[in-house]
């Protein structure tokens, strides 16, 4: 499955209509050590672009937004003890949530991988 | 960046692929592997911080006929030869100006370590009250200084200067050589751990640097270790806990002030005692993993009765902790507290200090 990125750094995957979303390696070197993940909670909706969850990090906190519309169905509870894993894998085992409901004709509006990178470049 | 000072060990971090930040107009290094990772390091091992941007005065004259006697909150001709103390440069309302360390070297000789920041202002204020200000010298640019602290320090001292390094209790400091040129070797720091500030030449503190870094037990660690290991202690820091609108009272820091003597600000502090701190210090700890920062609002009973000055997640206690000023009523031990900024609210209660007890300071 490809990713897809936002300009503030978020990630998400759509596979069988669901959507995982995390933030990006990048995002989760720049913060350095992450110390803390506000898990949004199941069931909430959100509009791409809304405020889902906050991260923290020794050095700032951080909200994290939506990258595409839809309802939490799943967090990552490990989160919850484990935030380093963030660090560790921000773009695998350190996801923030799953979301159902999605359209996927919004991930027009994110970056693919590559654009992505080049926009990192940019910065 | 271009207007921004830097120390001679610069070239030291860059090497060792530092994150460099401005910090009080010099360009420090933040952090090297990473904050946890040195703070942890300095708590069981030993880490060594460049401290080369730090201001260091040198007086020599007559501590009374010049007047240096009246400048402090404490006593300089009380301290004897070959100790240190810590307290206030105050204005006429008892706000600090600068919190700092007097060392005294001999009868007539200190040295007095001020915060990088401040350096330029703390001359000219301490010069202005001295009836001869020829007596203190600026030595900041030709002074370097390293801090190597932590459990293990005292034995990596002893195994590269000698058993001298045995003699320094807590707060004294020798005088010695160290790569062939005069040192002062001090059992000080921030950090609650067992520890060494080593003052010599700035053109000797690259050859220190790395000469210590060859031991493998001691590891580099940046001004966000440094700001984390302070805060577990409680320690306030200038700028966030401590400032020119804040007493040494207000800041719970009395203990450093001594009533018994003249000093520039003592009237107000005489007002303060009488009337009573409008605000308190407090240490809070937050329930959950999450920070409070400097600048968030404190809440006690759904009201706001202060705000946190210096707030960061324990990497020890595996919660946020933090310091800050309320209202008396809401200083007590055991107070529940709410820390609100924006949408962000966790829950606190007031506790002693030191958050972390742990620490090997007084080994």
């Amino acid at each position: 499955m490809a990713k897809f990125f936002t300009k503030e750094h978020e990630w998400v995957e759509v596979a069988g209509g669901q959507a995982t979303v995390g933030i990006s390696e990048h995002a989760a070197h720049e913060l350095g050590d992450i110390t803390y993940v506000e898990l949004p909670k199941i069931g909430r909706s959100v509009k791409q672009f809304d405020t889902l969850a906050g991260i923290e990090s020794v050095k700032a906190a951080s909200d994290i937004y939506a990258p595409i519309s839809g309802k939490v169905v799943e967090v990552n509870q490990a989160l919850d003890e484990a935030p380093e894993l963030v660090n560790q894998g921000a773009e695998a085992q350190g996801w923030i949530c799953r979301l159902e409901g999605v359209d996927e004709g919004e991930l027009a509006s994110l970056m693919d991988a590559e654009t992505y990178r080049t926009y990192l470049r940019g910065l | 960046m271009e207007d921004l000072k830097s120390t001679p060990l610069r070239a030291a971090h860059e090497g060792l692929k530092a994150l460099m930040a401005p910090f009080g107009g010099w360009l420090m290094p933040i952090q090297y592997a990473g904050i946890i990772a040195e703070h942890r390091w300095c708590r069981e091992k030993a880490a060594l911080f460049d401290i080369c941007h730090m201001g260091e005065f040198l007086y020599k004259g007559d501590i009374v006929a010049d007047g240096l006697e009246g400048v402090f909150t404490f006593s300089v001709k009380g301290i004897p030869v070959g100790r240190s103390r810590y307290g206030f440069l105050l204005n006429e309302d008892g706000g600090v100006i600068d919190d700092l360390i007097v060392f005294r070297l001999a009868e007539d000789e200190a040295m007095i370590v001020v915060n990088a920041a401040t350096t330029e202002n703390d001359l000219s204020v301490i010069r202005s009250r001295l009836k001869n200000p020829a007596v203190l010298t600026d030595i900041s640019s030709r002074t370097g200084k390293v801090d190597l602290q932590g459990p293990l320090s005292r034995e990596i001292m002893v195994r590269h200067f000698g058993p001298q390094i045995l003699d320094i209790p807590f707060f004294k400091f020798i005088r010695t050589r160290i790569l062939d040129v005069d040192a002062i070797v001090s059992r000080t720091g921030y950090t609650g751990e067992l520890g060494y500030e080593i003052f010599l030449s700035a053109d000797k503190v690259a050859r220190l640097w790395e000469l210590l870094l060859e031991e493998p037990d001691v590891s580099p660690a940046g001004l966000g270790a440094r700001d984390l290991l302070r805060l577990e202690m409680g320690y306030s820091l200038y700028g966030s806990d401590l400032d020119e609108g804040i007493t040494p009272l207000t800041a719970g820091l009395s203990t450093f002030v001594n009533m018994e003597k003249e000093f520039v600000g003592k009237g107000a502090l005489q007002r303060e005692l009488a009337q009573g701190s409008p605000l308190a210090k407090v240490a809070f700890r937050v329930d959950s993993r999450r920070a409070p920062r400097h600048h968030y609002e404190i809440l006690h009973e759904g009201e706001k009765v202060g705000s946190v000055t210096s707030g960061a997640f324990s990497p020890m206690l595996s919660c946020g902790i933090g310091l800050g000023l309320v209202k008396p009523s809401a200083a007590a031990l055991g107070t529940r507290l709410v820390i609100r900024h924006e949408r962000v609210e966790m829950e606190a209660e007031v506790v002693e200090l030191p958050f972390y007890t742990g620490g090997s300071l007084r080994a």
